[in-house]
């Protein structure tokens, strides 16, 4: 047994205290064979802080496209010769979408906007979204609309918004090479904002994006540190026309090493399959993420590409006996 | 795949389906929807939602996606 597994059985599973940024970057440098015996442990540590329970997601994009941000690995930067064309959607079909989403079985609706923060025209839409939502179907809603002020914080805390999504997207010292119209700061004083307001914060970010191993471990570090409800983990899916368009789709074992890596230095948080994982990790991947630390999904289609049939994924979820967490619990 | 002959561009390209091949777009348009009309090439206006999708061109009209 590796000396970092024999450690984090200890520190982890047995204690409850994650990883820290040295001691990820030793498990990300796990060789192959030790991929399984990583997976096993990362499993028993998400069973046993985080219970057998799995958290099922669905998400829309309620403004597509036409982004001023420069986000390298975002269709959606209206500063790419991306083939994405904007697009609102308007309320009947965002209650649709909410509809769509509760009959899965799944217990949160996430409202997504691609914009640097909401101006008055998204948060009129998002208010009287949220109303239509909370009048017809029984979903907690989340909402991803970029930066946020104090006042626009309170006031989707006040529309009874039940968790604000804002990703790190990246490691600090690799920020820069994601992202240049804004700052890992700006973003960090967002999520921050969220978490003192009483919202439980969702708070990933991307693999796969051309980052070091020490990059990759430096990111996990930095999302513990700031210790979100919810942690998506998206694995990068190179779209054309974008400055990461040309990259290679990570390899499916690097790809399950950094789910166990993230689990293993947040041993409590909702961890949470995202994009890209049907690319990077096919249908045997699925599995292998759910048996290797992952306890939520996102079902059926992303904002503007497709997903895997969410019956795909709740037969999955039976097959291996991890029941979906039910609506009051998630309250 | 068997294609009519008003599917005469590549949905993930845009480029003419007759010119080069599209074995990747293939693949691609298996994990997401068509951006670009088959008969026309405009980029069309996409919404995804949970369970399907539409592709909305100006001069073609609106193409439905099967639900995932």
């Amino acid at each position: 047994m590796s000396h970092i597994i024999e450690v984090a059985r200890q520190q982890v599973l047995e204690e409850g205290r994650g990883l820290t940024e040295e001691q990820l970057l030793e498990v990300l440098r796990l060789p192959d064979e030790s991929l399984e015996e990583l997976l096993a442990l990362a499993h028993q540590v998400r069973v046993t802080w985080c219970g057998e329970e799995v958290e099922v997601e669905g998400i829309i994009s309620l403004k597509t496209g036409g982004c001023p941000e420069d986000c390298h690995f975002c269709s959606q930067s209206g500063q790419f010769t991306s083939p994405v064309r904007s697009v609102w959607l308007n309320i009947p079909e965002l209650v649709e979408a909410a509809k769509e989403t509760a009959r899965t079985g799944a217990t949160e609706f996430c409202i997504v906007a691609a914009v640097r923060g909401p101006d008055e025209r998204l948060m009129t839409q998002v208010r009287a979204g949220i109303k239509a939502i909370h009048a017809e179907v029984d979903i907690n809603i989340a909402c991803s609309l970029g930066m946020l002020t104090q006042e626009q914080v309170d006031e989707l805390k006040g529309m009874g918004v039940h968790r604000y999504n804002h990703n790190l997207e990246a490691a600090r010292s690799y920020f820069k090479d994601v992202v240049t119209t804004h700052s890992y700061e700006e973003r960090w004083a967002t999520c921050d904002m969220v978490k003192k307001s009483g919202m439980e914060l969702c708070c990933g970010g991307l693999v796969g994006m051309g980052e070091t191993l020490e990059q990759r471990a430096e990111l996990a570090a930095q999302l513990a540190e700031l210790d979100p409800h919810e942690v998506p983990l998206n694995f990068l899916n190179p779209r054309p026309g974008t400055p990461f368009g040309d990259l290679e789709v990570m390899d499916g074992r690097d790809a399950l090493r950094t789910i166990a890596t993230f689990r293993l230095a947040m041993p409590r948080t909702i961890l949470r399959y995202a994009g890209g994982r049907e690319l990077t990790l096919g249908d045997l991947g699925a599995r292998d993420g759910l048996m290797g630390g992952i306890n939520a999904v996102i079902v059926g289609n992303y904002l503007t590409t497709l997903g895997r049939k969410p019956e795909e994924d709740l037969d999955l979820l039976n097959e291996l006996k991890m029941p979906v967490r039910e609506l009051q619990k998630t309250l | 795949m068997t294609r009519t002959p008003s599917e005469r561009f590549c949905g993930h390209c845009g480029q003419d389906r007759a010119v080069g091949h599209h074995d990747r777009c293939d693949r691609a348009a298996l994990l997401e929807p068509p951006r670009h009309c088959a008969a026309c090439r405009r980029r069309m206006v996409v919404q995804v939602t949970p369970t399907g999708w539409t592709a909305r061109c100006s001069r073609h009209g609106e193409v439905t996606g099967e639900p995932v």
